[in-house]
C-alpha cells in the first residue's frame, strides 16, 4: 500500500486494514444488508438484487473516475449532464438510422470531448473546477435539451434494451456488473498501484510538492477529467438502454448522488485521501437503504431526507472527530502523527 | 489518538445506520415473513393496489389518487401511493420495479412515457401484477386496461357547446392553443372546426393563436387577439395554462363579461375568475372519478373478474357499470363542466 494517508501513519497492518473509514463503511453495508434480509419483506429475492444493481449502476460507474478527481482536490459537477448528452446523442443517432454500437461509440467520444473541455479549463487555463464544471453542467445539459427539445426517443430495439437489464445466468446480477468490475479493477490499479496514482494522491495533498517531485499535474488532471467524461458517457448509454428512453433531462441531479456516495465512502473533499473500496461500499450502502425503504413503502421525500441525513452525519462526524482528536493530541503531546502532518479537516495547517 | 478518530468515525457511521435501520423497522410490523420469490400469482393474496402518479405533490394526482383510495377502501383492499419527485419515466421505473418485487395485486400508473416504462411493466406483469394506466396511457401491449378520461370528440364538443351557448350561437370566436405541434391540441382543434362547420353556421372561427403553454405568452396572445379582432365574442382555450392566462387578462380588461371564455382548466386556477364573473364555465374531467374508476378496474383485474378484453363488464361502485372497449380502453364519460355552483367542491 503506497497511499500516503498520514492518519494511518505507523500503525500495524491489521489495524490499518480493520480500523479505517473504508472498513467502517463496508461493515455498515454488511450490517444493513443483513438487517434488510431478515426484516424487510421481499428484500431477499434475486429480483431485488437485479433492480438494486441496475439502479445504482450509473452511480457506481461514475463514482470510479470521480473518486480519482476528488482525490486530486478537484471536482466534476458536470457528470450528470454528460450522461444526459450521451443519452440524447444515442437517441438522435439511432433515430437517424445508425446502429446502437456506432451511436454508442460516438456518444463515448462526445463524453471524452466534454471531459477534455473540463480538463483543459481546469488544468491548463487554471480555473477552479467547481466554477468550470458548474458552467459545463449547464452547458452540456443545455446542449442535450437543445438537441432533442422536450421530445424523447424511445423506439430502441428490444434486443438492446433487454441486454441492458439482462442477468448473468441465474445469479440475479445484471450484465452491467461485468463492465463495472473490469473498470473497478482498472481504476483501482491506476489509483492505488501505479506511479500515476501516487501522483494523484500527491496532487491532492500538496500540489506544489507534487510538481517539485516530478508529477505532471496538468497532464494528470486532464486525463482524469477525460476519463470522467468517458465513463459518464458510458453510463449514459447504459441509462438510455436500461430505461429505453433518450431524453434531455435524463439523470438530472445524478452528480449529487455520485459525489455524496464518494464522500460517504471516505474520500476527503479536500483531496489526498480515499480508496475505491470505500466508495463502492458507499454507493451500495445508499442503494440498499433506498431499496429497502422503498420496499417498506416509504415515500421518495422521506428516503431523500434519510439519505441526506446519513451523508451529512458521515461527513460531519469525520470533521468533528478529526478536530477533537487533534485537540486531544496537542494536549497530551503524545500524538503519533509526524509533526509536519497536514492535520485533519477542521483545523488549520500551521 | 488517530485511532480514536477512526473508531469514533466508525461508531458515528454505525449509529447513523442504526437510526436508519430503526426507520426501516418501524413500518415493518408483522411483515417479516420472507418472500418465496416464486412469482406466484398475486391474485391469491390480499388485495393491494399501488398508485404511481406522474409525480408526487401534484394537486391533480392528489385528487385522482384520493379517488382511488376511496374506492380501495370500499373494496377492503390496501392502498398505497408512491412515485418520483419529478415527472420522468426513469423515476417511475424504480417504483414499478418495487411493486413487482412486492407482488402487488395491481398498479395504477399515469405513464410519463408511453414506451420507456414498458419493459418495467412487462416485468411487473410477469410477476403477476395487473397493470392499469390512467390519465396517460402506455402502448397497449404494456398494460391490461387504460382508463381514458375523455375522448377527443367529447373534449372538442363540450367546449364548442359551451362557447356557442354563451354567445348566442352567432359571431366571431378564436382559439388560444398550447403549441402549434401539440398532437392532442391539434386533434381537438380539427374536431372543433368540423363541429362548428356542421352545427354552428353563424359562428366564425377567425383565428387560432399559440401561447406555448407559457403563462406570459398566453397572456400577451390574448391581449393581441382582442386588439386585432374587435368584434370577437368568445375564446376557447383547450389548455389549462392558456385558459388561466386568458382569464387573468380578461378579468382586468374592459372586455370582461363581454367576451366569453371557456376551455380546459383546473378549479384551483380558475376559481377566482369564475367567482368574479370573467368565466361562466369551463371543462375538464373529474380526476377523483378517474382514480376511483381506475381502482375498481384494477381490483376487477386482480380478482380475475375481467381480463381487459373488449366487452368485459365491471361495476365501479357509485359510478355504475363500465364496459371495456377497443384496445382495453375504459372511458370515464363525458367531460365535466365546472361552474360557480360546483367549483368549491374541487380542490385541484
Amino acid at each position: 500500500m503506497t497511499t500516503r494517508t498520514y492518519l494511518e501513519y505507523s500503525r500495524p497492518l491489521w489495524r490499518r486494514l480493520l480500523l479505517n473509514r473504508e472498513a467502517a463503511v463496508i461493515a455498515v453495508l454488511v450490517i444493513v444488508v443483513l438487517y434488510a434480509l431478515m426484516n424487510v419483506q421481499y428484500f431477499n429475492s434475486k429480483l431485488t438484487l437485479t433492480f438494486l444493481v441496475l439502479d445504482v449502476a450509473p452511480i457506481l460507474l461514475i463514482a470510479l473516475p470521480m473518486t480519482l478527481v476528488i482525490v486530486t482536490g478537484e471536482i466534476d459537477l458536470s457528470v450528470a449532464s454528460v450522461v444526459g448528452l450521451s443519452s440524447v446523442l444515442v437517441g438522435i443517432l439511432h433515430q437517424g438510422g445508425m446502429s446502437i454500437p456506432l451511436a454508442a461509440v460516438i456518444a463515448l467520444i462526445a463524453g471524452l470531448v466534454c471531459g477534455a473541455v473540463n480538463g483543459y479549463l481546469v488544468a491548463f487555463v487554471g480555473l477552479p473546477s467547481l466554477a468550470v464544471t458548474i458552467g459545463t453542467l449547464a452547458l452540456f445539459r443545455g446542449l442535450a435539451v437543445g438537441l432533442l427539445g422536450t421530445k424523447a426517443v424511445t423506439d430502441f430495439p428490444q434486443g438492446w434494451t433487454d441486454l441492458a437489464k439482462a442477468q448473468l445466468g441465474g445469479t440475479g446480477l445484471p450484465l452491467i456488473t461485468l463492465p463495472f468490475l473490469v473498470l473497478a479493477v482498472l481504476f483501482a490499479l491506476l489509483l492505488q498501484f501505479s506511479a500515476f496514482g501516487r501522483g494523484i494522491y500527491d496532487i491532492g495533498l500538496n500540489t506544489e510538492a507534487a510538481v517539485f517531485s516530478g508529477v505532471d499535474v496538468r497532464r494528470t488532471k486532464l486525463i482524469l477529467f477525460m476519463l470522467t467524461g468517458l465513463v459518464s458517457a458510458f453510463a449514459g448509454v447504459f441509462y438510455t438502454l436500461r430505461f429505453g428512453s433518450a431524453r434531455g433531462d435524463n439523470a438530472t441531479g445524478l452528480e449529487l448522488q455520485v459525489i455524496a456516495a464518494v464522500l460517504l465512502g471516505g474520500v476527503s473533499i479536500f483531496g489526498g485521501r480515499g480508496k475505491l473500496a470505500g466508495v463502492i461500499a458507499g454507493v451500495l450502502l445508499i442503494g440498499v437503504i433506498s431499496s429497502a425503504l422503498r420496499l417498506q413503502g416509504v415515500t421518495v421525500n422521506i428516503i431523500n431526507i434519510i439519505i441526506g441525513f446519513l451523508l451529512v452525519a458521515s461527513v460531519v462526524s469525520t470533521s468533528v472527530l478529526a478536530w477533537v482528536s487533534d485537540v486531544a493530541a496537542r494536549r497530551t503531546r503524545q500524538g503519533t502523527r509526524p509533526p509536519q502532518t497536514p492535520v485533519g479537516v477542521g483545523t488549520q495547517e500551521r | 489518538m488517530n485511532f480514536l478518530t477512526k473508531r469514533a468515525g466508525g461508531i458515528a457511521l454505525a449509529v447513523t445506520a442504526g437510526l436508519i435501520l430503526s426507520a426501516c423497522g418501524s413500518s415493518t410490523g408483522s411483515s417479516a415473513s420472507p418472500s418465496t420469490g416464486s412469482g406466484a400469482s398475486a391474485a391469491s393474496g390480499p388485495l393491494t393496489i399501488t398508485f404511481i402518479p406522474k409525480n408526487l405533490g401534484n394537486p391533480y394526482f392528489d385528487t385522482s389518487d384520493a379517488g382511488g383510495k376511496k374506492a380501495i377502501g370500499e373494496l377492503g383492499g390496501k392502498y398505497s401511493e408512491v412515485g418520483p419527485q419529478t415527472a420522468t419515466p426513469d423515476g417511475q421505473v424504480q417504483y414499478i420495479n418495487t411493486a413487482s418485487q412486492q407482488h402487488t395485486s395491481a398498479i395504477v400508473v399515469s405513464a410519463n412515457d408511453p414506451k420507456a416504462i414498458g419493459s418495467a411493466l412487462n416485468d411487473a406483469r410477469a410477476a403477476g401484477t395487473k397493470v392499469v394506466t390512467f390519465d396517460s396511457d402506455t402502448d397497449p401491449q404494456y398494460r391490461d386496461v387504460f382508463i381514458n378520461q375523455a375522448t377527443s370528440e367529447g373534449i372538442a364538443k363540450i367546449q364548442v357547446d359551451s362557447i356557442t351557448k354563451q354567445i348566442g350561437d352567432a359571431g366571431e370566436i378564436a382559439i388560444l392553443s398550447a403549441s402549434a405541434n401539440a398532437t392532442n391540441q391539434n386533434a381537438w382543434i380539427d374536431l372543433m372546426k368540423k363541429d362548428l362547420a356542421a352545427n354552428h353556421p353563424n359562428v366564425k372561427l377567425v383565428d387560432v393563436v399559440y401561447g406555448n403553454d407559457d403563462d406570459q405568452t398566453s397572456f400577451d396572445k390574448t391581449a393581441a387577439l382582442l386588439q386585432s379582432h374587435p368584434n370577437l365574442k368568445g375564446i376557447i382555450s383547450p389548455t389549462t395554462v392558456g385558459v388561466a392566462a386568458a382569464a387573468r387578462y380578461l378579468s382586468t380588461s374592459d372586455k370582461k363579461g363581454k367576451v366569453a371564455l371557456t376551455g380546459l382548466g383546473t378549479p384551483n386556477q380558475m376559481r377566482k375568475y369564475v367567482k368574479d364573473g370573467t368565466v361562466k364555465e369551463f371543462a375538464l374531467w373529474n380526476p377523483a372519478d378517474l382514480g376511483y374508476l381506475a381502482a375498481y378496474a384494477a381490483a376487477a383485474l386482480a380478482k380475475g373478474e375481467i381480463t381487459g378484453k373488449a366487452g368485459d363488464k365491471f361495476k365501479a361502485g357509485t359510478l355504475g357499470e363500465f364496459t371495456v372497449g377497443d384496445k382495453g380502453t375504459v372511458l370515464l364519460g363525458a367531460p365535466f363542466t365546472f361552474n360557480a355552483s360546483n367549483i368549491d367542491q374541487f380542490k385541484f
